[in-house]
């Protein structure tokens, strides 16, 4: 054996071997290294919807050590456990397990804030992440489906948390199953019969927790893995978009590689999630169950209020009308079912189809890799800040009566300004958001046009006053530039061409001395001040006439 | 006009037969007369002997029984508290409500409380610093409680009952305005729930007893007394137990919770995700 002749190139070392060995056997040589070498874009808004997945992880850790304790039964059972104030109290064995998990089991306490904090951050970091694709039109041809795909997880999610919600059977908990059974039966004509085939009878029953866990704990994450996983082998297949700029095109990708620095910056953000959830879990406490008692539906708490990604339900319920429809025969159309199903279908139809409707609405059928800037863009933004300003006033309208107690206001007065202020503000949220993108272009235009303002301010022989712009590129014979505006960002500072020192590096703490890199500069010949005091003050500061502030000045490509 | 004025139709028809009319008005005047004189001295004696009767018993509690406790209370009352609840504790219409059977625990509440005196009409009178001093506070309780009786202030502990007792009480009558654990809660046009963070064992036994603002009386047939240490153990033992979880937030749940995840959540983990394209 050993004295087998190695081919060139062959692996020496005995990792190397083992590799070979391997690779002999199952040939995966190629596709990983193709997949090692795969490029990701290095924007930070790139990371958002990695805190959701992570998010994710960290919940479906936290709940397997919480299935090790919980006791999905709505047995009746005196709790004897470690809390003085319910010992004694006659209790769904769900909720004794729940509080025994919190109480008696090592970690549990923990181990359930974490779970129920990252609960609520995967929520928010979807929502976010959506915000990123919507505004920057990443859901353009050909990402349509990943956009569907998308909207499902969020609903996917919002069910998780509902029926996680329910788990500890509460009286907060209770609260908010009632209120699902209540908006089950508004539902016409098949409302009666969907509440019986969930509840196996009228409410409360003695299914709805065991029922409840298995869909929390089986179904719902089962499938949203699955939708996870296509929802990044698309990503994957389809390539990622990334935000125009140099080197920039329809058919590459400028990034980083898997291998290792995405890899590093993925595990670092993996790592970061996990730190901040943590640091939720262990000091701010989420859902003392203790506090609320066991369910009785005799019982209810003011203050009785969904997680956060419902509140907007709550919300519309509590600021739309009472407006029964009584139909002959006894029928009755409940106004609870206008808020919550009505309400809710449309904003989350609209929601999955907006990629098909503004295909139909612009008749733009092209593939784009390229994203859009929302300044860009403005239609598509102003309708965006309209739909989250609908969606932050319910949200803030379902926690009315806590803003009124907190605040000092009177809850009838919060309930009108629900009411006024969800038709008014949106169309008002629409025009600002118009006016500001317009703006913001006219901004980036006039940069292109006249160059950067400089600060520097000449007086003319003649008296006149200007003040001296530094063109970005080639100008005409009006100093006007000529570069064509292309929805990338337009240098607005100097010191972003490179008109002033570069900042020192470090995010904390600085890592390199600030008079090496002035040395460094000045070797480069690109340091503004150097530049300042050996030239010549033109008659004209005009652009056209030669009166740029900086001969060191580069323009320079402009980082995002 | 003056035939459709029934004041100069009279004339007309005296004219008819003027000597009769006169007589029988003369005859019916003079009767009046003796009638009127006698009903008044009926009256006066009827008068008289009733005062002789009554009055004189009266007069005789009044000096003895005012103790100075309750002669000081009066003095408060009437610089304090008459405007809005009348001379004698009948209260004012549209300003205050009667004080006759209300009892020293009402006026230990109100008072203590500082909701009494009020500084102006609104939706619910706001707890306040106390205004008097606790021994003015007894001598109103002494002055409303010789005035009409009512619910006087429980002695002994008042945290004798069972917890998980006071506790299913507590839920059951008490938090669907005051909240889980007595953070308190918006009521409508105005009015609310109180929290109950500073309140003293004494106040929640006389609020339970007398149901001042917008809450209802839980009376001794409502919640025994017992039952009302029970309560007020449960609210006090909770209050003061540690968050086992962390800071408590507020305890009043997903409110509070939902801002913390949006703020401090997704707002570091955005520091983070900027800290790392920094590094790009």
């Amino acid at each position: 054996m050993a004295a087998t002749a190695t081919a060139p190139g062959a692996p020496t070392s005995r990792l190397g071997k083992a590799a070979t060995e391997f690779d002999d056997r199952l040939i995966v040589a190629g596709p990983v290294r193709r997949t090692l070498n795969k490029v990701f874009p290095d924007h930070w808004s790139f990371l958002l919807g990695e805190i959701a997945l992570y998010a994710f992880i960290i919940a479906l850790l936290s709940g397997t050590y919480l299935t090790f304790f919980f006791d999905a039964s709505m047995t009746e059972v005196p709790y004897e456990g470690e809390y003085d104030p319910l010992r004694g109290t006659e209790m769904s064995a769900a909720y004794a397990s729940a509080l025994d998990l919190s109480f008696d089991v090592r970690g549990g306490l923990f181990m359930r804030q974490m779970h129920h904090w990252a609960a609520l951050l995967f929520v928010a970091a979807i929502v976010v992440h959506l915000l990123r694709i919507f505004f920057t039109g990443a859901f353009r041809r050909p990402r349509e489906s990943n956009w569907l795909i998308g909207v499902v997880m969020l609903v996917l999610s919002l069910l998780m948390g509902v029926t996680g919600y329910t788990l500890p059977d509460d009286l907060l908990s209770g609260t908010g199953l009632r209120i699902i059974s209540a908006i089950l039966l508004s539902i016409p004509v098949i409302g009666t019969w969907a509440h019986f085939a969930i509840f196996n009878g009228d409410f409360v029953g003695t299914e709805i927790i065991g029922r409840f866990y298995i869909a929390h704990v089986l179904i719902f994450p089962a499938i949203l893995l699955g939708l996870i996983a296509v929802h990044l082998l698309i990503l994957v297949k389809q390539k990622h978009t990334q935000f125009p700029g140099p080197g920039r095109t329809e058919h590459n990708v400028v990034g980083n590689r898997l291998f290792p620095t995405f890899a590093g910056k993925a595990t670092g953000l993996l790592l970061v999630c996990f730190g901040v959830v943590s640091a939720l879990a262990g000091l701010v406490q989420i859902n003392p169950i203790w506090l609320w008692g066991p369910y009785n539906p005799a019982q209810v708490s003011a203050a009785s209020q969904p997680d956060w990604y419902i509140g907007f339900l709550d919300g519309s319920t509590r600021i739309f009308p009472a407006w029964d429809i009584n139909l002959p025969g006894d029928y009755t159309i409940p106004a609870l079912f206008w808020p919550t199903v009505v309400v809710a279908g449309a904003m989350f139809t609209v929601l999955a189809l907006y990629p098909m409707i503004e295909r139909k609405v612009t008749g733009d059928t092209a593939s784009h890799h390229l994203l859009q800037r929302p300044r860009d863009v403005p239609v598509r933004t102003s309708l965006g800040v309209m739909a989250l300003t609908f969606y932050f006033w319910l949200m803030l309208a379902g926690g009315n009566d806590v803003i009124a107690d907190k605040f000092d206001i009177s809850l009838n007065a919060m309930t009108w300004i629900g009411r006024i202020g969800v038709i008014v503000l949106p169309p008002i949220a629409y025009t600002l958001t118009y006016r500001i993108c317009l703006g913001l272009q006219q901004h980036d235009r006039e940069v292109l046009e006249h160059g950067i303002e400089t600060g520097v301010i000449r007086r003319l022989p003649h008296g006149e006053f200007i003040e001296v712009h530094q063109p970005l590129g080639p100008v005409d014979e009006h100093g006007h530039g000529q570069l064509a505006y292309g929805g990338a960002p337009v240098p607005k500072r100097m010191n972003h061409v490179g008109g002033a020192r570069r900042a020192i590096r470090g995010f904390f703490t600085p890592i390199e001395s600030p008079a090496a890199v002035e040395l460094e500069q000045q070797r480069d010949g690109r340091e503004l001040a150097a530049g300042e005091t050996t030239r010549e003050l033109t008659g004209s500061g005009r652009p056209s006439d030669g009166g740029r502030p900086s001969d060191g000045g580069r323009p320079q490509d402009a980082r995002d | 006009m003056s035939t459709t004025n029934p004041q100069s139709d009279a004339p007309t028809d005296a004219t008819g037969r003027p000597v009769d009319r006169a007589r029988v008005r003369r005859r019916s005047k003079q009767r009046r007369r003796i009638a009127n004189v006698a009903g008044l001295m009926a009256s006066l004696v009827l008068t008289g002997s009733l005062y002789s009767v009554l009055a004189p018993a009266q007069a005789a509690d009044d000096t003895t029984s005012e103790s100075a406790a309750e002669a000081a209370g009066r003095e408060l009352y009437e610089r304090s508290c008459i405007t809005c609840h009348g001379e004698n504790l009948e209260g004012e219409v549209n300003r205050g409500p009667s004080l006759i059977g209300v009892g020293e625990a009402s006026v230990y509440f109100q008072v203590h409380t500082g909701r009494m005196p009020l500084v102006r009409q609104e939706a619910q009178a706001p707890d306040k610093p106390t205004i008097f001093s606790d021994e003015e506070i007894d001598q109103l309780m002494a002055y409303v409680q010789a005035n009409g009786g009512g619910p006087t202030l429980p002695s002994g502990n008042l945290r004798d009952g069972d917890l998980a007792e006071g506790g299913e009480l507590f839920r059951l009558n008490c938090a669907s305005c005051h909240n889980f654990v007595g953070e308190g809660g918006a009521l409508s046009s105005g009015k609310l729930a109180p929290s109950l963070k500073d309140t003293t064992d004494l106040e929640l036994y006389t609020a339970m007893l007398t149901g001042p603002e917008n809450m209802p009386v839980f009376g001794d047939n409502q919640l025994t007394p017992e039952e009302k240490r029970s309560v007020i153990n449960y609210i006090q033992t909770v209050k003061f137990q540690a968050d086992p979880g962390g800071a408590g937030i507020g305890r009043i749940g997903p409110v509070a919770e939902g801002l913390v995840i949006w703020v401090v959540g997704i707002g570091a983990l955005m520091f983070g995700i900027f800290w790392m394209g920094s590094k790009a």
